[in-house]
């Protein structure tokens, strides 16, 4: 089979994100490419979660509305999901707990609460059971869940093998799908989620440092640094709130310390105090930034690309920025790297804005397709010498001064949030003040430059096709796949800042129908664009909290108006 | 080391009698002498606030940091956490550290992390011309509060005592001998040091007079004692100017501290190459 979906739901401290991985797993040992997202609500407990695995022989990106198997912990699922099942999909459910009116047809119940309490298990083990009568169902050998059970769980793991394979059991004689999965020959790539990408990537470069106040959604990178921290050397601090986590980065980059900073919305407000010292001060540091759906609270656990013109324009007064907007694991890991990187040879901020669909989505995770950071040496911040006295702001063409840590014998450093002479003493002085900008603008123009390297722009799809679509950030699945599907060409847009104007018009060659596909109500990339005559003829937005799936995707590209297109063309 | 050799070309714009010219040549000397005895000075690194105060690190030819308002503690705990070598001391005005910033003043005693921090308490917003500040006394009449202000002050040293900070000390920009003698044992003290200077601003709020009659510095105390810190620190509250000024140091303690944690991590921060080879073993854990 080619594209599998399998939707498995419950209530929340079911482990439904643990069970959504596994199903990902099970598909990913026979060689398959796995997409999963996670929908959830901002509880703790009860409410409605639920994982959409897809498994696909193709690389993916993007999850589908419709499903091939629905596993049902609950009646609410059921509810809430038979609209997406397929004549031939079917449900996998607790008999003893959800009813099915097609189950005839439709269903495959086993009695997984009654199994449960024979065998003591506790009900958090449902999970085991169900997707072991799931993988008889779809064709997986025992061995296969056999494996990945003994491989992942780390708690009473003879028990859950046991549950599982009562279920495996016990969904003998249940109807089959018709062509049930087969072996890839590709090897399994591990499975990570975007956020984990992110902290891999920070990692690889030289990260030393991070800072962050939690946040959903990207709060597991902190997570997950935290609990690297020993095997990498990494200092991490969870401090009072952002503004400290902001300061906190420029203490260790002022120390010689790589630090990275991550947020959402919110929390990034709060850094924009610090984040304008940075520019001033010239201090590198990274901020990941992951956006959910604003304005303020918003919906915490739900995905948004509302930000995109705050961070290009966040903190007063004007300065040079990097901003990278990966579209999946592979660039999330190999551009987290870039930006540490570019952020310490140009001493400027550099954000990752990413969004809760990849932070929290799982991918799989081809480490050779994401390329190797260009050479380190290279790439290396500029060290003062010591020849000469040493002074912090000292100019230069690139408009970059050489870096020195303390303790320096003979040496003082001094950095300053004012304007500032070279050697980093407060001045008023006009003539200084001019010269501040004018370097700032400097380093802005060497940054660009040293971008041009770089593949900031990247087109897929049908390269001649008149017909595109522009994205940024997440959509980058479900663009590339459509436009696959329907001969389109496709346009992704990775760097925001500095705004790789041209590239993205040689990418827009001969194209006569443009259109931007955002999780936003305004098209924001579509009014960046706008600001280098860039034209998009259509928008085809998303501001639901949710991410497009590839039907919403096709549906709104099917019934966008030919009218209104025409208009915008004339 | 010559104090006068931590002097810069900077043009010094402080009002003439200023307070903080005390602090300066107190710090000046205090570093020339910690240098001179094994602490030498480019590992100092000084960070400061915005007001009159942190216009000091323009005037110290010292490793520095000036930072923004009410942050100073932030970058300073990172210097710490980055490197343990560095005696780092933020200066910080009392609307700095007290008002705009008041929550990492919390949590750097709270975290009992090694640095120092000195408070430039004039009791006004002086750069922003004579507005009240949270040490400001009830009733005082500034810009922002011309019938005067409604608050009671708070007490900055009670406050670091509950909060954990293991020591705390108060001077007077008029005894510059004290001053030395408390920023020396502040600095070298190992935990989070907090140092209460009564700095007098000429322009808005020039109480020469008041603490020259009401300070006085405690001797023969017992500075390990929690209960009479706190009694000597609560015997003035800011908020009246007819009572007892203490001054000197009122308590210092040993107690854990936040960069000790940190200390075993740098010992293993692998370089790239071994960067590499441990994602990918890290990453068969998710395969």
């Amino acid at each position: 089979m080619e594209n599998f979906s399998t939707l498995i739901g419950g209530i929340a401290g079911d482990g439904i994100n643990e069970a959504g991985i596994t199903v990902s797993r099970l598909y990913s040992h026979l060689g398959y490419h796995i997409y999963m997202y996670y929908d959830y609500p901002s509880l703790i407990r009860g409410g409605h979660n639920f994982s959409l695995v897809r498994a696909s022989r193709q690389e993916i990106a993007a999850h589908t509305d419709r499903i091939d198997i629905l596993i049902a912990l609950n009646q609410e699922t059921v509810e809430k999901h038979k609209s997406r099942l397929k004549e031939k999909s079917f449900v996998i459910y607790d008999a003893d707990k959800v009813k099915l009116d097609d189950a005839k047809h439709k269903g495959c119940g086993l009695t997984i609460t009654s199994i449960l309490k024979e065998a003591e298990a506790p009900s958090v083990m449902k999970n085991s059971c169900i997707i072991g009568g799931y993988c008889k169902v779809v064709g997986i050998e025992w061995s296969v869940l056999e494996e990945i059970l003994k491989k992942h769980i780390p708690k009473k793991l003879e028990l859950n093998l046991q549950v599982a394979r009562q279920g495996y059991d016990q969904a003998e004689g249940f109807c089959r799908i018709d062509r049930p999965v087969d072996k890839q020959d590709q090897k399994p790539h591990p499975l990570i989620t975007g956020n984990q990408a992110v902290s891999l990537g920070l990692i690889k470069a030289g990260l030393g440092a991070y800072v962050a106040y939690p946040m959903t959604p990207s709060s597991s990178v902190l997570d997950f640094m935290a609990g690297n921290a020993g095997h990498f050397g990494l200092k991490v601090v969870h401090p009072e709130n952002e503004i400290a986590v902001m300061l906190m980065a420029q203490g260790f980059a002022y120390a010689g310390v790589k630090a990275a900073v991550g947020t959402s919305g919110g929390g990034f407000c709060l850094m924009t105090e610090g984040l304008s010292l940075a520019g001033m001060a010239e201090m590198p540091i990274v901020v990941v930034m992951s956006q959910r759906t604003g304005p303020s609270t918003g919906i915490p656990t739900y995905t948004a690309q509302g930000d995109l013109h705050f961070i290009l324009n966040a903190g007063q007064g004007e300065f040079p920025r990097f901003i990278v907007a990966p579209g999946d694991a592979e660039e999330a890991y190999y551009w987290s790297g870039v930006a540490l990187n570019l952020a310490w040879k140009f001493q400027v901020p550099s954000f990752i804005l990413v969004d809760k669909t990849i932070s929290e989505s799982l991918y799989s995770f081809n480490i050779d397709l994401a390329g190797e950071l260009k050479d380190q040496a290279a790439q290396a911040p500029l060290l003062w010498n010591g020849q000469q006295e040493y002074k912090r702001y000292h100019y230069t063409d690139t408009g970059v001064s050489p870096l020195a840590f303390p303790p320096q014998k003979g040496q003082v450093i001094k950095a300053n949030s004012y304007v500032h002479d070279e050697s980093g003493i407060t001045t008023e002085d006009a003539r200084i003040a001019r010269e501040v900008s004018n370097k700032f603008c400097q380093k802005g123009q060497s940054l660009a430059q040293d971008l041009e390297a770089y593949e900031t722009v990247k087109v897929f799809g049908d390269k001649n096709s008149k017909t595109a679509l522009i994205c940024w950030g997440s959509n980058k699945g479900v663009c590339l796949e459509l436009a696959l599907k329907l001969g389109l060409r496709m346009i992704q847009v990775l760097a925001i800042s500095p705004f790789p104007e041209k590239k993205l018009k040689s990418a827009l060659q001969e194209v006569e129908r443009l259109f931007c596909v955002e999780c936003n109500s305004t098209g924001q990339l579509a009014r960046l664009a706008g600001f280098y005559g860039i034209q998009t003829h259509g928008r085809i937005l998303k501001y639901d909290g949710r991410p497009f799936s590839l039907e919403d995707l096709e549906s709104e590209l099917e019934s966008y108006p030919e009218s209104e297109l025409e208009r915008a063309l004339a | 080391m010559n104090p006068k050799d931590l002097a810069t070309t900077a043009v010094n714009t402080w009002c003439p009698g200023c307070g903080n010219f005390s602090i300066l040549n107190a710090m000046r000397m205090v570093l020339a002498q910690l240098d001179d005895e094994g602490y030498p000075i480019e590992n100092v690194v000084l960070v400061s606030g915005i007001g009159c105060h942190a216009k000091i690190v323009d005037y110290m030819n010292v490793n520095s940091f000036y930072s923004i308002h009410g942050r100073t503690l932030p970058v300073a705990t990172a210097l710490k956490l980055a490197n343990p070598d560095l005696k780092v001391i933020c200066f910080s005005g009392d609307g700095d550290s007290l008002a705009e910033g008041l929550d990492h003043l919390i949590f750097a005693a709270k975290r009992n992390i090694d640095v120092t921090l000195i408070l430039h308490d004039n009791r006004v917003y002086g750069l922003t011309t004579g507005q009240y500040t949270p040490t400001s006394p009830q009733g005082f009449k500034g810009k922002s509060t011309p019938e005067g202000a409604v608050e009671h002050p708070m007490n900055p040293l009670e406050l670091m005592l509950v909060s954990g900070a293991s020591y705390i000390a108060r001077g007077y920009s008029h005894g510059i001998e004290q001053l030395q003698k408390l920023f020396k044992r502040a600095i070298l003290h190992k935990g989070f040091s907090f140092v209460d200077v009564l700095q007098v601003c000429v322009s808005y709020n020039n109480l020469y007079e008041s603490y020259n009659k009401w300070t006085y510095t405690v001797e023969g105390n017992d500075a390990t004692s929690f209960e009479e810190a706190q009694k000597i620190i609560r015997s003035w509250n800011y908020d009246s100017s007819e009572a007892a000024i203490p001054l000197g140091k009122f308590y210092e303690i040993d107690a854990p501290r936040f960069d000790q944690a940190f200390a075993q991590h740098a010992q293993h921060a692998p370089n790239l190459w071994e960067r590499d080879s441990k994602i990918k073993e890290l990453l068969e854990n998710f395969i």
